[in-house]
């Protein structure tokens, strides 16, 4: 099938910008939606031109480091996916498609698609670990934490930071990615030492990164690759706000 | 926003039981008013908790629109660059979208309202005439523009409330996974209470029933 794509380019951070059309045409529809990108920049080179560029690592959808606005949805239309997991076969021949960096002032363009997000990495760093007794692994099963616990801490911990809730929410928040840590490790006993030290940490360095405020659309969750339930950010306020006492 | 908004809804739910006095005659109406104005007394004068709820509710206000402003210019800082592509709300809340001008428009009815019931200025009657006799005269099927803009002012309250409500839980940590749905349908049911309820006085006022 033949593509007309709106692709951003930008040559830098300081550039300002634009958007470029391209046609690509006999994409087949088993290639993913990164592959499709791949066919576009061997033709840009061939052509002499500077090919797009985009995140990608693992292309298996648990990275994280894949992330574009396929017509104004973070990762595309498909839920629960990861652009790489996107395959040609949801669009049509003969279909426009518009491709943007993800938007927001704490995750500046590098280039193109690609975008830094350091930001996640310092909110992580302000309070998403645990302080552990270094020393040979604990006998398995002499800390027990509830099933339910286990599950919802696991589901939490499925984040792959790969910051689509950024760019999906009108508020430009990064409420979801912070509930997330603070969930998965507020759930189990190894993170109740720092649990409220932590909450006030994470929340007040995604303040500082200048991430928006949430207003609760829940454009997130709809758009995350992981599924990342927002019940997660209901027990981040409630553990921010207990912090805050 | 939680905890303003909490406040407002209380009043709302007080407002609109008192309307409902309207069904049960002028006297009925008028003397719900005067007691509005002496309850409380003799233990403390006239108007004392009248006032107080004022105040309180003119800082819930000011302090709701503070916060909403603030977040609007977060979000506004936050995407200095929007997206080229209409953004496709992927998560079906329609009434999360009017938040922001349904907010206005609910501000701009406040001020109308005020000047029509409260003050009179804008009222046929004046500020002098009886509670009742105001009510009467300010939804007459000649003002039906009043009546109309009263309509969308609370369908907006409706959508307002519809994701306030469970929202506000969402904010102070009080919802979790099994809770979501319990609160929507809660959310759901009170806004379409009171906007039935508010919508039922100026109906009731156009067809006759109130009079």
């Amino acid at each position: 099938m033949n593509l007309t794509l709106k692709v951003w380019r930008q040559n830098g951070p300081s550039d300002e910008g634009r958007m470029v059309t391209y046609k690509v045409e006999d994409v087949s529809p088993d290639m993913s939606f990164l592959e499709m990108l791949d066919v576009l920049n061997e033709r840009l080179i061939l052509e002499g031109d500077d090919p797009v560029a985009f995140d990608h690592d693992c292309r298996e959808g648990i990275c994280g480091m894949c992330g574009m606005v396929i017509n104004g949805v973070a990762h595309g239309e498909q839920r629960a996916t990861t652009t790489c997991q996107l395959h040609m076969r949801h669009f049509k021949d003969g279909d426009e498609v518009t491709i943007e960096p993800w938007r927001a002032a704490p995750f500046p363009v590098v280039k193109d698609l690609v975008v830094d997000r350091s930001a996640f990495d310092r909110i992580i760093q302000a309070g998403g670990f645990i302080s552990v007794p270094a020393g040979s692994a604990p006998d398995a099963h002499s800390v027990p934490v509830k099933k339910e616990d286990a599950d919802a801490a696991f589901d939490a911990a499925t984040c792959i930071g790969c910051g689509a809730c950024v760019a999906a929410c009108p508020n430009g928040s990064a409420s979801l990615f912070t509930a997330a840590k603070i969930t998965h490790l507020g759930l189990l006993p190894q993170g109740q030492p720092e649990r409220d030290s932590r909450a006030k940490a994470m929340v007040e360095q995604m303040d500082l990164e200048g991430f928006g405020g949430c207003t609760n659309t829940g454009e997130c969750t709809a758009v995350c690759p992981k599924g990342i339930p927002l019940d997660t950010i209901a027990r981040m306020n409630a553990d921010f706000l207990k912090a805050s006492k | 926003m939680a905890v303003t908004g909490a406040i407002l809804v209380l009043f709302l739910v007080g407002h609109m039981v008192g309307n409902l006095k309207s069904f049960f005659g002028a006297d009925s109406f008028n003397h719900y008013a005067e007691w509005l104005r002496t309850v409380g007394t003799p233990a403390v004068p006239d108007r004392v908790l009248l006032t107080v709820i004022e105040i309180v509710l003119v800082v819930a206000v000011v302090l709701h629109m503070w916060s909403a402003v603030s977040l609007a210019r977060r979000a506004s800082q936050a995407r200095p660059v929007k997206y080229a592509a209409k953004r496709k709300s992927q998560a079906n809340g329609y009434a999360t979208h009017t938040m922001r001008y349904g907010g206005v428009i609910i501000v701009l009815f406040v001020v109308w309202h005020l000047l029509d019931m409260t003050f009179g200025t804008v009222n046929p009657k004046g500020f002098d005439a009886e509670p009742f006799d105001r009510l009467v005269a300010g939804f007459d099927p000649s003002r039906w523009w009043v009546t109309l803009f009263y309509v969308v002012a609370m369908v907006m309250v409706g959508l307002h409330l519809r994701h306030g409500l469970w929202s506000a839980f969402q904010t102070l940590g009080l919802a979790s996974g099994r809770s979501y749905g319990k609160l929507k349908a809660t959310a759901a049911l009170v806004s379409l209470v009171l906007v039935v309820g508010f919508l039922s006085v100026p109906v009731g006022v156009m067809i006759g029933v109130i009079k």
